[in-house]
């Protein structure tokens, strides 16, 4: 679907001013694309899908925050409602977040970065990327039987026990699960085995290093997902009873799998935005990134460290206490690494030449608004506070300010960052800002309201709640908040998608950038580069001047030859 | 592919794909220059590095594989923890016979394929397409003996859950019997289940190397397949050798 219409969009763009071969126009025809093993191709089709699972996710989380805007019935009734939300966050976690920035711009941009001709294993990637149309379409299929209940967490025994699909919805889960897993493998193979001659690893763009952390966890820990998920399955279809206290079975025992799990999957969703934080911050500074070694160091710590926290989710689930205090006390060590990145990103800005591009204006939002969700976190870890706050708005607000906060803000400035690379196209600059704009504001009418309403004592996930509560009228800021919200992501799909037929043929290096992407044309020619590149300093920005010819920036030395 | 190798071709680097070169110069390795045999995948410089990657990639898979496991083994110490009674009286169910031939049969296919790796490195095509055959008999020699198990199994029926209800009970066993004995028939048919499944792939993988030893593919240069499966079939035969104990001979 969405692949053939990217082909035709693509296709009839040669005209005069572009002679030259590249990625999108070196073969036609639907099976060139739904065949290809070229992982800029495989990149742009995962774009279009995570795309469109995020407006599915959209619509959504639209229908639940309409339903929420008053007291009472507004747009559909309970059952309905607990099917919405958890499509929603199902949609958004499992289709969305987790293949959205490595599976697209990271397997477009990798191997490039890198200086390689293709991922270590061209033919897994493809498959991946049929695996994840695989999961999506079992998803699809929830939409269309009984529909899904049980919350995106799937705790047993409710998911062993609900009339409705929860078959589908986990074997999509499963499926996609093992999409990620060779995502993951082929990105870790292709840093460690295909990096040319002078690509060391600390000469790798810190997007690399968050790519090649989120694969770690990617490799480690999904595998203990699909086993669990299989179980699930199992005693759904079998009564097996492994997780059924009814039959001497511990649904606790599938809560820690849970989490074992999707613990570290919520740093599969930040690490890889992190990564393109790191690019974006030092390219709008014109400024050597700060702190290079802890910053790539750091990602790989939490990754690491994510995997040791994962009973945080579980402060009220029965587990020891003492249990807990270990939880929660790896669960704190884990912000510094990540304040770790937050000070280098400011020290990188510090006394930088910052230029406000759409791209730029996503990284400042990133910087405010993962410092929230970080923050608030803290609160959650401490076991104290967390019992008031555990399955209320406040989790709520916290995990969106990581989640779009962090992973869909850098997905939309990666977007932004590589769209002239990708598609050789430049966007409109100003309804850009307009619409990174509306997205910040509108996100954070929607989800700081939430906050206030967690702390008063509204519990997530309920339907209802009653005048006399107080509730109301933060309730109706945030369903406001979302529709701006909405309005502002529309407006973004629109003025990119024009760009592809209207927009300015991109230079090599609009920006300015130091990384090996930028020196080939843009978009790239089938085989990555025409001429083989010179591995440089990723964050040397010295010498790089602008080319009014152009319009895009060269190296000084290579302008006077 | 072929209206993309002009783009290629423009640097002057000759990575014709699927060009005439015939077996001599494969390790002429210079930076991606030279000779670019057949089986070498373009994204390669050298048939070294295709080797060497598909071996890590393989190693990483295998970690998944154990992780993939890994909840099962923890469902199992769990239980077995916390109710070490259901799994002393369970096991006298399990005929320890049949699985010690199995592990037997299943050690014997591991030689068999090592041998098949190092044939198809020395370039000996007879010996391995016999290795390859003999590890395929194994293999369904496996699956046979546990499929006589599980009938039998079923036929008295020990399996999982409500559906639970055995038609004899343990002989030699004193002491009164314990509640949720199918946790552990939970247990024994998800992990021997799943690791029936992981044989079943053993046998399409080893039947696709078989297809193409027959037709001459592999030699000293092109082996890296044969290599890859066999980690994976050896994996296999070593999660078989902790369920045995695990689950057949416990005290
Ligand atoms: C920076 C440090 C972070 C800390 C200390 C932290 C801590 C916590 C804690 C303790 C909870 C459980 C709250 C409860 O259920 O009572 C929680 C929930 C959650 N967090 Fe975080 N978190 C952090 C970062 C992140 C990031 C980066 C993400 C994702 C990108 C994330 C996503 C989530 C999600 C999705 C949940 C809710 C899961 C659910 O119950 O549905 N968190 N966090
Ligand atoms: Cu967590």
């Amino acid at each position: 679907m969405s692949d053939s219409q990217l082909a035709t969009t693509s296709a009839p763009r040669v005209h005069a001013a572009e002679p030259e071969q590249n990625y999108l126009n070196c073969s036609r025809g639907f099976w060139s694309w739904a065949l290809t093993l070229d992982h800029k191709r495989i990149g742009v089709m995962y774009l279009a899908g995570v795309t469109f699972a995020f407006f599915l996710g959209g619509v959504f989380a639209l229908a639940v925050r309409t339903e929420l805007i008053a007291p009472g019935y507004t747009i559909m009734d309970a059952d309905t409602y607990n099917q919405m939300f958890t499509l929603h966050g199902a949609v958004m976690v499992f289709l969305f977040l987790i293949p959205s920035i490595p599976a697209s711009f990271g397997n477009f941009v990798l191997p490039v970065m890198l200086g390689a001709k293709d991922v270590a294993f061209p033919k897994l990637n493809l498959m991946s990327f049929y695996l994840w149309v695989t999961g999506a379409i079992f998803f699809v299929a929830v939409l269309f039987t009984s529909g899904l209940d049980t919350g995106w967490t799937f705790y047993t025994p409710y998911s062993t026990t609900t009339g409705t699909s929860v078959v589908f919805a986990t074997m999509g889960a499963f499926i996609l699960g093992f999409s990620s897993i060779f995502t993951g493998l082929n990105f870790i193979a292709t840093i460690h085995m295909m990096r040319p001659p002078g690509m060391g690893w600390f000469r790798m763009p810190l997007f690399l290093w968050g790519l090649y952390a989120t694969s770690l966890i990617q490799v480690l820990a999904t595998p203990v997902l699909g086993i669990t998920l299989l179980l699930l399955i199992v005693e759904r279809l079998a009564g097996v009873g492994i997780f059924d206290p009814a039959m001497g079975g511990d649904p606790v025992l599938f809560q820690h799998f849970f989490w074992f799990y999707s613990h570290p999957a919520v740093y599969i969703m930040i690490l890889p935005a992190m990564g393109v934080m790191s690019e974006l911050f030092a390219t709008f500074s014109r400024k050597h990134v700060f702190g290079y070694r802890f910053i790539a160091m750091s990602s790989v710590a939490i990754a690491l460290l994510g995997f040791l926290v994962w009973g945080h989710h579980m402060f009220v689930s029965g587990q020891s206490r003492l249990i807990g205090m270990v939880f929660s006390a790896i669960t704190f060590s884990i912000a510094i690494p990540s304040a770790i990145k937050v000070f280098n990103w400011l020290a990188t800005m510090y006394k930088g030449v910052i230029w406000l591009t759409t791209p730029m204006w996503y990284a400042l939002s990133f910087l405010f608004l993962f410092g929230i969700g970080g923050l608030t976190g803290l609160f959650l870890g401490t076991m104290s506070t967390d019992i008031h706050l555990h399955d209320t708005y406040f989790v709520v607000a916290h995990f969106h300010y990581v989640m779009v906060g962090g992973t869909l803000i850098a997905f939309l400035g990666a977007m932004h960052y590589w769209w002239p690379k990708m598609f050789g196209k430049m966007y409109n600059e100003k309804l850009g800002a307009i619409g990174a704009w509306g997205v910040f504001l509108g996100f954070n009418l929607t989800f700081f309201p939430q906050f206030v309403l967690g702390t008063r004592g509204m519990p997530r996930r309920y339907y209802n709640y009653e005048e006399w509560e107080g509730f109301e009228s933060l309730h109706f800021w945030s369903t406001m908040g979302s529709y701006l919200l909405g309005a502002s992501l529309m407006l973004i799909l629109v003025y990119l998608i024009q760009s592809l037929v209207k927009g300015k043929q991109a230079p090599v290096n609009p920006w300015g950038a130091a990384s090996l992407e930028f020196t080939t044309s843009s978009p790239p020619p089938h085989f990555n580069f025409d001429v083989t590149p010179t591995v440089g300093e990723p964050y040397d920005f010295d010498d790089l001047v602008f080319d009014a010819k152009t319009g895009g920036y060269v190296r000084q030395e290579a302008r006077n030859s | 592919m072929s209206s993309t190798a002009s783009a290629h071709a423009a640097h002057g680097d000759p990575h014709g794909h699927g060009g005439g070169h015939s077996g001599a110069d494969h390790e002429s390795a210079h930076g991606g220059h030279g000779s670019h045999p057949s089986y070498v995948a373009h994204h390669f410089d050298t048939a070294k590095q295709q080797f060497d990657t598909g071996k890590f990639g393989i190693w990483m898979f295998l970690v998944t594989e154990v992780l993939f496991f890994s909840g099962l083994f923890c469902a199992y110490l769990l239980y077995r923890a916390h109710h070490p009674e259901i799994f002393i009286y369970a096991h006298h169910y399990l005929d320890t016979k049949l699985g010690a031939i199995n592990t037997i049969v299943l050690l014997f296919s591991s030689l068999t394929m090592a041998w098949a790796v190092r044939a198809a490195a020395l370039g000996q095509k007879k010996v391995l397409v016999w290795m390859l055959i003999l590890t395929l008999a194994c293999a369904f020699g496996f699956l046979g003996i546990k499929y006589i198990e599980y009938s039998h199994k079923i036929h008295d029926g020990l399996v999982w859950g409500r559906a639970f209800n055995p038609a004899h009970l343990v002989e030699d066993y004193h002491g009164p019997d314990p509640k949720n004995v199918h946790i552990f028939f939970g247990i024994y048919f998800g992990m021997t289940g799943l690791h029936g499944i992981h044989v079943l792939g053993g046998i399409v993988v080893i039947g696709w190397l078989l297809k193409r030893a027959l037709r001459g593919e592999f030699h000293s240069q092109n082996y890296g397949a044969v290599d890859f499966v066999g980690l994976y079939w050896h994996l296999v035969d070593l999660i078989w050798i902790y369920l045995f104990p695990l689950l057949y001979l416990i005290h």
